[in-house]
């Protein structure tokens, strides 16, 4: 085995955090909630000017309007869902009537018609996106959340739901928390904090806002599918936790300018938000290789704001902590692997359905996820400024050297601060990248990973002539690799793996380093392991085989992005 | 903008050599100039003489051998110098270079970022070692708004004001805006380009089909043969653009066909002579032992063989090089397999 150049991090389950920032009074997202209204007017005003200023000519401002109010009705008339609001139709038929009577004023006369329009229709989404966040709710929500959560873990330890409501055992042994937990509470306080995670399965935003209230952090606002606000169980707890509401059938320039405002104010005020910026969970089970830029770039122009109001200071500096959220076992995964294939093999349209659309779904789908004996692992990254740069524990940018960088310094053109649309389009296409690379680089690397990627690359290069779709078409009765065979590659995957996690490339698991056979074993035992039809088993000659190859192929992919197939 | 009189710092080109001096004395036209050398004594030099490898510079050209000054003088710089001599460069740049420094840089080479690579052949070197010079800036210095230039720019041309154009190209238009205002004059052309890691490429691979061209000559062949070349050596540019994720477009612009043409015509580039030489007979070791100033392409050769390990493709013009350079084959051997190679398809692009 190759040698180690340093130590992977052992996982201290027993660590707890206490809350930061007693006093409530000062949360920027509970001063938020308070002023709700005057919030609300404060991004109408803000998303009405940005419009005008996009769509400066009265003629072309009209056909938008035209032009929402028709996907608008479209879109109610092929695709309503339950949390519609009922004056739906009515709204938008007044809008096509006052369109309409545009033709019989004058230009002034029109001029004015056109903005009330305009500010109706914005202020209404306005109010649609932003939260109904209580403070009074939050405690109680977070301490439902871990109760619950509590609750079914134990069930799940003793397998017996008549120990339901015992708790010897908490949620901390089963979710690991590793990386900067300290670093990001550190930044919370003296900064506004922007966390993006990995998006693999439904369950990460339930996940990452228990790991955000176990770190004693406070509330995270975050953009949250309009759809789960159709199951009354999720709308409770989104609208007690921060969420705000994202509506993915509105494309419409008035709607989305309408949410980057929001997001770019509540930014600008200090508070700390969640992006999930792959957007959607990773169907084929990659770690995120493109993000939408949409949400981050928010955060740019929330930056380049607060500079020009002042020079960088205490709490007027943004922050990007990468999280990577880890499971052995995604529950969805042969539903998502098959969309996945299905998009890309055959480029076939296919209408996008939620899975868990029904409160009594969902809380199966909880309770099969902790019954079934599965750690998570998630991994905290060090925190960014918006441009890449690590920064310290004061949240200073710092330098290869260690030097302390300004980072006003990137606003700035000929000694100014200037604004520059495209320079802040290029300067979120760049931290796409550098989280990108953060994702990887804290990736925590486990056999189950491993072992499903070595025997999927071996396949592949058994079968060089055959395409992906014609491997993954292959029988499950014609595929076995030899031990030996299995065994020899793996050794050299692990070998790559340490020289990565040696260059800070990548991170690793400490039971990856154990005896050669005891890893694969583990490996094996542990990658999909709740799957009716497992990934990958060993049959009684100890050869490798496979009960369903998609699996294997998704559980494979979490380890593309390395080039380790160069290795093997 | 306005306010451009009010702010008006000099620019700052990083490398006298010929190529460094012509781009110099081409923005002395529009701003005053200062002139980094390697050396305190070529800086002297050029002080006392004004002027550099028997070309007169301009009276708004300064130069200096304090990197520190120049960063903090000039907002825009432009480096050339030589790859091999650009990781230095860019680490001692780095404890000064800012974000609001824009770099365009001017060399034409590849760097691979793993120790003693040449010699050890156990060591797969993949994408991911190798590193444009942009890349280089972007990765080890605090520079983002960075650029490069590319084109058809024999020095000695240039130097001569002869009528030419290049591309700058950048992922900011600020950038791009920025070169074009300060390098365009009546005798020189600044046309833009958004895809920096195409441009650079085209930069990069022409070198190795101008060291090819130097060697059709140096045998004594004529047009019929150049211009097959240049088809061909076009061809396996596109290709080994795409191995390393770049677009066709920029291998069709200015800065490719226009700068291969130049440089595989002309005994004022570098690598042509290289190949020129080598087409007489003349051992590798002798002619590089002879030359002032570096030829990227041979270098490159020996990157992108190594990388082709990793990533399989024939290459044959730049294959049969590498054997030829490495001794294992003679020039008139590989002009015989490169005459029989089965590849019977003009064009398969788009």
């Amino acid at each position: 085995m190759r040698r180690l150049t340093r130590i992977p991090q052992v996982i201290d389950t027993s660590k707890t955090y206490e809350p930061i920032l007693f006093d409530d009074e000062v949360w920027p997202v509970v001063k938020l909630a308070k002023n709700r209204k005057e919030f609300i007017e404060r991004v109408t005003e803000e998303s009405f000017r940005r419009l005008k200023k996009l769509r400066p000519n009265l003629n072309a401002m009209i056909e938008e309007l035209e032009l929402t109010r028709y996907r608008e009705k479209l879109r109610y008339k092929t695709n309503p869902w339950k949390v519609d609001p009922d004056d739906e139709v009515i709204f938008w038929n007044s809008v096509k009537s006052r369109l309409v009577d545009l033709d019989n004023a004058d230009k002034t006369k029109k001029q004015e018609l056109v903005n009330q329009i305009l500010w109706d229709i914005v202020h209404r989404y306005v109010q649609e996106i932003t939260g109904n966040f209580k403070p009074s709710h939050y405690r109680l929500a977070r301490r439902i959340i871990k109760f619950g959560f509590a609750r079914l873990l134990n069930a799940a330890r003793i397998k017996k739901f008549g120990s339901f409501w015992r708790g010897d055992l908490t949620l901390q042994d089963k979710i690991q928390i590793t990386g900067e937990a300290e670093q990001l509470r550190k930044l919370a306080k003296i900064g506004t904090v922007v966390i993006v995670p990995t998006h693999f399965s439904n369950l990460d935003s339930i996940l990452i806002g228990w790991v955000i209230h176990t770190l004693g952090l406070p509330p995270f606002i975050y953009g949250a599918g309009l759809n789960l606000f159709n199951m009354e169980i999720f709308a409770y707890f989104m609208n007690s936790l921060g969420a705000y509401k994202v509506d993915r059938r509105k494309k419409n320039l008035i709607y989305l300018e309408s949410l980057r405002t929001y997001s770019s104010m509540a930014l600008q005020d200090g508070c700390h938000s969640l992006f999930f910026p792959g957007g959607t969970r990773s169907r084929s089970g990659k770690l995120e290789n493109r993000l939408k830029l949409g949400l981050l770039g928010t955060a740019i122009e929330a930056q380049r704001i607060n500079y020009e109001k002042g020079e960088e200071g205490r709490h007027n500096k943004i922050f990007i902590v990468p999280v990577v959220t880890n499971y052995n076992f995604v529950l969805e995964a042969p539903v998502l692997i098959r969309n996945y294939l299905e998009r890309k093999g055959q480029e076939r349209y296919y209408v996008e359905s939620d899975r868990y659309d029904k409160s009594g779904r969902i809380l199966k789908f909880l309770i099969e996820f902790f019954t079934k004996g599965n750690n998570i692992s998630v991994s905290i990254g060090r925190g960014l400024d918006l441009f890449g740069n690590y920064v310290n524990d004061e949240g200073m940018s710092i330098d290869s050297h260690g030097n302390r960088i300004n980072s006003r310094d990137y606003f700035l053109f000929k000694g100014k601060i200037s604004a520059d649309v495209q320079r802040e389009e290029e300067y979120t296409r760049m931290l796409s990248e550098v989280i990108i690379r953060e994702y990887h680089r804290i990736n925590r690397v486990q056999s189950s990973h491993l072992v499903a990627f070595t025997a999927f690359r071996l396949i592949r290069n058994q079968y060089k002539n055959l395409d992906l779709y014609s491997v993954l078409r292959l029988p499950t009765d014609e595929i076995e690799i030899k031990y030996s065979d299995f065994r020899r590659a793996f050794s050299k995957l692990r070998n790559r793996i340490i020289e990565l996690f040696n260059e800070h490339k990548v991170d690793m698991a400490t039971h990856l380093t154990e005896d050669l056979d005891k890893v694969i074993d583990l490996g094996i035992t542990n990658v999909g392991m709740y799957h009716s039809r497992r990934p990958l088993l060993k049959n009684k000659k100890g050869n490798i085989i496979t009960q369903d190859i998609n699996n294997m192929y998704y559980y494979h992919n979490r380890m593309d992005g390395y080039e380790l197939e160069k290795f093997l | 903008m306005s306010s451009k009189n009010s702010y008006d710092k000099p620019v700052g080109v990083i490398g006298a050599g010929s190529f460094g001096s012509a781009i110099a004395n081409i923005l002395s036209k529009n701003s005053d100039v200062i002139l980094y050398a390697r050396t305190r004594e070529i800086a002297e030099q050029i002080n006392k003489s004004k002027s550099l490898q028997g070309k007169e510079l301009s009276d708004r050209i300064k130069p200096t051998n304090d990197l520190q000054l120049i960063t903090d003088r000039c907002d825009v710089l432009f480096p050339i110098v030589p790859s091999e001599n650009f990781p230095e460069l860019i680490d001692d740049l780095s404890h000064f270079l800012k974000p609001y420094h824009i770099l365009i840089h001017g060399t034409k080479g590849l760097i691979v970022d793993v120790d003693g690579w040449e010699e050890n052949k156990d060591r797969k070197v993949i994408r991911e070692d190798v590193y444009t010079m942009s890349r280089l800036i972007r990765e080890r210095t605090l520079a983002v708004r960075i650029g490069c230039l590319a084109g058809p720019n024999l020095a000695k041309e240039l130097a001569d004001e002869h009528p030419a154009a290049t591309v700058v190209a950048s992922h900011f238009d600020e950038v791009i805006r920025e070169g074009q205002r300060l390098l365009r004059n009546d005798r020189f052309q600044v046309y833009g380009s958004k895809d920096l890691l195409g441009i650079e490429l085209t930069g990069v691979l022409k070198n190795i089909i101008a060291i090819a061209a130097g060697a059709l000559n140096g045998m004594g062949f004529g047009e019929n043969a150049r211009s097959l070349l240049i088809s061909r050596g076009l061809i396996e540019m596109i290709y080994l653009g795409q191995m390393f994720g770049a677009n066709t477009q920029a291998f069709l612009g200015l800065a490719g066909i226009g700068d291969l043409v130049a440089t595989c015509s002309s005994t004022l580039s570098r690598n042509f002579t290289v190949g020129e030489r080598l087409g007489k007979g003349e051992q590798l070791s002798d002619i590089l032992g002879s030359m002032e100033e570096t030829a990227e392409g041979i270098n490159t050769i020996k990157i992108i063989v190594r990388l082709m390990k990793a990533y399989p493709m024939r290459a044959p013009i730049t294959e049969s090089l590498n054997k030829v350079i490495r001794g294992d084959m003679t020039i008139e051997e590989a002009l015989r397999f490169l005459m029989k190679s089965p590849f019977s398809i003009d064009f398969d692009f788009f």
